[in-house]
């Protein structure tokens, strides 16, 4: 089978259990999300995935190849990490160039046009790009590797609005002409929603949504209107939270709008993912 | 092309109907191309998966057709087809939510038909 299978994989660091017998499949030319809050244990299944931490126990194939210390199947996978794992004191260009050798299929001509969008430099050394230019660096290296399976950890950290909105474009425009696996860790849920397809929570070490986007979307909803009505609206259904501004009132519901109440104030819209996340990832 | 994602439809929806908006007023004229998969899914962000499945609602309703190595092309008579469609959902759409915001206005039965008849001379 292709894709990346995660069996039954568990880690602990001393006493604290990263993850508890993961099991999910990350299948071919597909982009997920990969969400939880700091500390659930995304980092480190991307981790055990790409060979830079053992597991205690289960196993991940690649291709249905085993992973752990097999480097046909690691050359498949690359990992853009927080860590930045290039000496300092290099350069972006020789990076690209270190980053060639070791890949062997890396694409220079198109990290030189991914630098020119950004607005990076090559010459620049590493040690003095900003945090926002470090991401940069560091993505454009990801997007340029032609493996098959790309990993994302928190790659849009410290960009800003335009540069964030210049990822995500770029992003589909190589997934369309290039197809592959890519999954984006984020907790940055509303932005990735519409361009990631699947959604993976991970929360205390535990998968706890692994579906659509879509699916995901129509869990619940939101309705807002007239305080009263949306008290008569709410009793007894599953709200998972409410805002309040004056008069005014919004409620988060689980579960399919019921629009047989009529009551004039109210309005129906879309289920808010953020506060979807962090309901269910609040312990 | 206006996405609204608070919106309760979903994404793939919005797609289709903004499309056939289009097509109904012209914007894609019959049997020429219209934007690719890529394009609409670089330009607003959308998971190109999802974007195919608002075409493929297109595909299955009859307005646009694969062209296969090239692209998806607006079917000859589209239009037409999208107006009736229109006009069999204008009743609902549009006279029965007239008439029900009406009747929580107050407005009466001849006082309605008196609105119509001098929206009409306007």
């Amino acid at each position: 089978m292709n894709g990346i299978e995660v069996k039954a994989v568990s880690k602990s660091f001393q006493h604290v259990k990263a993850l508890n017998s993961v099991t999910l499949t990350f299948k071919e030319n597909k982009i997920y999300g990969l969400l939880g809050r700091n500390g659930a244990g995304k980092s480190t299944l991307l981790n055990i995935i790409t060979n830079r931490l053992f597991s205690d126990s289960g196993t991940v194939l690649v291709d249905g190849e085993r992973a752990s210390e097999n480097d046909t199947a690691q050359q498949k996978i690359f990992l853009m990490s927080e860590a930045t794992l290039y000496p300092d004191t290099m350069r972006v260009s020789d990076a690209f160039n270190w980053t060639k050798e070791f890949y062997g299929f890396f694409d220079s001509g198109y990290a030189e046009s991914l630098c020119k969008e950004f607005g990076l430099s090559p010459k620049k050394k590493i040690k003095e790009l900003s945090t926002g230019y470090r991401s940069i660096f560091k993505i454009v290296t990801a997007l340029s590797v032609n493996a098959p399976y790309i990993l994302l950890d928190e790659p849009v950290l410290g960009l800003d609005a335009n540069h964030r909105d210049l990822f995500y474009k770029l992003l589909l425009k190589n997934y369309a002409d290039n197809p592959r696996t890519f999954v984006i860790s984020t907790h940055l849920i509303e932005e990735v929603s519409s361009v990631i397809e699947d959604i993976v929570i991970i929360k205390e070490g535990e998968i706890i949504k692994n579906q659509s986007c879509e699916e995901l979307l129509k869990a619940g909803y939101t309705v807002t209107g007239a305080a009263s009505d949306i008290d008569r609206y709410t009793a007894g259904k599953n709200v998972i939270g409410v805002d309040v501004l004056g008069g005014l009132k919004s409620a988060y519901i689980l579960g399919e709008p019921d629009k047989s109440v009529s009551s004039g104030s109210l309005e129906f819209s879309r289920l808010d993912l953020q506060r979807l996340f962090i309901q269910l990832t609040n312990s | 092309m206006k996405l609204d994602f608070e919106s309760e439809k979903p994404i793939y929806l919005q797609i289709s109907d903004q499309i056939e908006d289009a097509v109904f007023t012209r914007a894609f004229e019959e049997e020429t191309q219209i934007p690719s998969t890529t394009e609409i899914s670089t330009a607003f962000k959308i998971n190109p998966a999802t974007v195919l499945k608002g075409m493929n609602q297109l595909v299955d309703n009859g307005i646009i057709y694969k062209k296969r190595g090239v692209g998806m092309f607006v079917r000859k008579g589209a239009q037409d087809k999208i107006r009736t469609k229109r006009q069999q959902q204008f009743f609902e759409n549009y006279v029965e939510t007239l008439i029900a915001e009406a009747g929580k206005l107050g407005i009466t039965r001849q006082e309605l038909v008196a609105l119509i008849e001098r929206g009409f001379e306007k």
